[in-house]
């Protein structure tokens, strides 16, 4: 089996995040923003497993870690999801340069 | 049961009255009964102790002075087991009578509240260990006292008569402490059971020692109302007339000779002192008999005749009889008691205290009319009857030590006493009635109690009689005394007694005009008689002028100096408070203010920072994660 080369996995992921960022930076939505967190998060995950590929390291070093933040991905969108719910009750928008809650 | 019972009960009774009055209304007037009946019990027991030959003492160390240690405790020997007996019955009997004599006063609770008030004081002045303690008691029976006379207060006479009792009682007791302290120094004990007759007479002819028991004397002077303090007791007769019975005539009044009869090995160790005693007794006796002779009102001759029995007993105990004065002050209790509370059924029957308006209540009312020739017998000292015996006694005690003088005038004392006893009883319970309104006999809760104090009154001195081989004189002394009937003071009291009921009997039954013509030709004498030889008159314009006039002029002091520089005082610390007041408003406010200015000032600006867009943040967050990522990999 061809070995993928450990550059192109590094640079996939930072687009990844990059393209993950500059969602989180620019939507308005902010469904759409939990959405560019979560591709973020995903990139880390690319860069846990190209590592532990390399290193032949063994599981419990790297690729457990990926289950983790799957699991902790998972509970943040259901958390932010929930929060979203709640400003889009009260605010009837879920638009963030409608939501200025935070200011004082 | 425990001693400590006696003075608590009536405590008791007093605190629930006091606290639960309203509550119990008509109820606390038996809340006082069944406390002084139970301690009179009680207390009984405890007499039939001692009468057994057991002393009884118990006491803790209250406080020590110069290390020697100050007792507070119980202690019952003879003497104060006669007292007790006095104090338990005869007060039970008049908290019972005046159940009847006080119904339908609006503040018949309190009544009673005092009155267990008193008796759980004067327990406590009985049952003493030391001076300090008997001092303590001595003023709150005082302030009962003042309570019980001023009770009406309402009445302009009665409130001033409970501050004319508590002022002269004040002088007397003033010396009463001067001479506690004075003994204490001399002897270095305030402990009655170290008062005995070696122990002093060890210290015996020393002046300071003279010195303290005329002090402690002063005591009694103003308690029993002696020469020249007397004043103050015919006036208490304001008061209601169980208050009368109880504390004026029976209890204590009766204080006073207490004391000095505890202190009497202290007085028998200085002759000097003694003669004072018994002179102020004598004269004392002798002049309120004279006062008595013309009073009108009932209770004010009782007063008198009260005044003039205690003189009896003080004479008795200067004269060395200390077993005589104390037996006379047990018999005179019964009898004393008894008058006043016949007075009192008089009073309440006949709704008068003048016996010009009296007369003729022999037969409207029976009961209290033989009870009261029981205790005008016993008073007069016609045998048997009790003040028979005690009288004789303290007469053989004057004679017995020589005091030929005091023996005379006793006697003379002793035939006024029967004429202007019988006068009373003339006067109130035989000829016409003179009254508008028609007298009827008391309930029979206040004739109870006369009746079984006129079996005291008639019996009770049987106990000092020959035929009960002078029990009461061995008890009192603790040890067999021989006392010989004499034959010859015997017979001139008998005789004394004899002439003043004739006297009487001449003056207000067969020839009522007489008293007048009497009164006109020795008019002098009568005024003198009348106007209690001026002696109200005389303070009024000498002592009590001199009073006002410095409290005036402590009053003008008060008004141009002290009151001024107060006000002077306060118009300057107003002043600087002004000053400190404009101070704290521009100065140290402001300076608040400011400080709370610019920190608002600053939060304005800074609160800019904050947009509330969660943009914003994030992208401060990337540049913050860029610029640690550059300061990281550039180093």
């Amino acid at each position: 089996m061809m070995a993928i080369p450990l550059s192109h996995l590094l640079v996939f992921s930072a687009l990844l995040f990059l393209t993950g960022l500059y969602g989180a930076l620019t939507r308005r939505n902010a469904v759409g923003i939990l959405m560019s967190i979560e591709i973020m998060l995903n990139a880390v995950n690319v860069n846990f497993v190209a590592f532990a590929g390399m290193l032949n390291a063994p599981p419990e070093l790297g690729q457990v870690f990926v289950i983790f933040i799957i699991v902790l991905a998972a509970t943040t969108a259901a958390v932010g999801l929930a929060i979203v719910m709640a400003i889009y009750r009260n605010q009837k928008t879920i638009y963030t340069d409608e939501i200025d809650l935070l200011k004082w | 049961m425990n001693p400590l019972l006696i003075p608590l009960l009536p405590l008791i009774s007093f605190a629930a009255i006091i606290f639960f009055g309203k509550w119990l209304k008509e109820k606390s007037a038996w809340v006082a009964v069944s406390a002084s009946a139970l301690s009179c019990l009680v207390s009984f027991k405890s007499i039939g102790e001692v009468i057994g030959g057991r002393n009884f003492h118990e006491a803790f160390t209250w406080i020590l002075i110069n290390r020697i240690p100050i007792e507070f405790g119980i202690s019952i020997d003879p003497l104060a087991a006669v007292m007790l007996f006095v104090v338990t019955f005869i007060g039970t009997m008049i908290v019972v009578y005046s159940v009847g004599y006080m119904h339908g006063d609006p503040r018949y609770p309190r009544f009673f509240a005092y009155l267990s008030l008193f008796l759980f004081s004067m327990l406590g002045l009985v049952l003493s260990s030391t001076l300090v303690q008997i001092y303590v008691f001595w003023e709150l029976v005082g302030l009962c006292s003042y309570f019980l006379i001023g009770f009406w207060f309402e009445k302009k006479e009665a409130a001033e008569a409970g501050r004319k009792a508590f002022i002269a009682n004040r002088i007397g007791d003033i010396g009463f402490f001067l001479g506690i302290i004075t003994f204490f120094y001399a002897t270095g004990t305030m402990r009655f059971v170290d008062i005995q007759p070696e122990f002093i007479q060890a210290q015996a002819g020393s002046a300071i020692l003279t010195v303290s028991a005329l002090l402690l004397f002063c005591g009694a002077v103003g308690k029993s109302a002696q020469f020249p303090l007397h004043v103050w007791l015919p006036d208490a007769m304001e008061g209601p007339t169980p208050v009368s019975a109880l504390i004026h005539a029976a209890t204590m009044v009766a204080a006073g000779v207490y004391m000095v009869a505890r202190l009497f090995p202290l007085f028998h160790a200085c002759p000097e002192a003694s003669q004072i005693v018994a002179g102020i007794g004598t004269w004392t006796a002798f002049m309120a008999a004279f006062f008595a002779l013309t009073q009108m009102d009932i209770k004010k001759v009782l007063a008198y005749s009260t005044i003039s029995q205690l003189g009896y007993m003080i004479a008795a105990l200067g004269v060395g009889g200390m077993t005589a004065g104390t037996f006379h002050l047990m018999t005179h209790a019964f009898f004393k008691a008894l008058l006043f509370l016949g007075a009192g059924s008089v009073i309440h029957g006949a709704g008068v205290q003048d016996m010009r308006e009296m007369g003729g209540l022999r037969k409207s009312m029976p009961i209290t009319f033989w009870t009261f020739v029981v205790a005008t017998a016993a008073i007069a000292g016609i045998p048997p009857f009790s003040g028979f015996w005690s009288k004789d006694e303290i007469l053989l005690s004057a004679i017995g030590s020589d005091h030929r003088i005091i023996f005379w005038i006793l006697m003379i004392t002793a035939a006024m006493t029967s004429f202007y006893m019988f006068r009373l009883l003339f006067l109130t319970f035989f000829g016409e009635t003179r009254g508008k309104r028609a007298p009827h006999e008391s309930p029979a809760v206040m004739t109870v109690p006369l009746i079984i104090l006129a079996i005291g009154a008639a019996g009770i001195g049987l106990l000092g009689s020959p035929w009960a081989h002078h029990w009461i004189q061995n008890f009192l002394a603790g040890h067999p005394e021989e006392i010989q009937m004499n034959s010859f003071v015997a017979t001139i009291s008998i005789a004394a007694s004899a002439i003043g009921l004739l006297i009487a009997f001449i003056f207000y039954i067969l020839n009522p005009d007489l008293p007048k013509r009497f009164a006109k030709k020795y008019w002098l004498l009568y005024a003198a008689s009348s106007h209690k030889l001026w002696m109200d008159e005389m303070y009024q314009a000498t002592f009590i002028r001199w009073f006002k006039q410095i409290a005036r002029f402590s009053f003008k002091f008060d008004e141009a100096v002290i009151d001024r520089t107060v006000n002077e005082v306060g118009r300057k610390t107003v002043w600087t408070s002004k000053i400190k007041n404009w101070f704290d408003q521009y100065i140290v406010d402001g300076l608040v203010n400011l400080t709370g200015r610019l920190t608002q000032m600053t939060g304005a600006v800074l609160r800019l920072i904050q947009t509330g867009y969660i943009h914003n943040y994030l992208f401060v967050l990337l540049l913050g994660v860029l610029i640690i990522g550059y300061a990281v990999f550039n180093t």
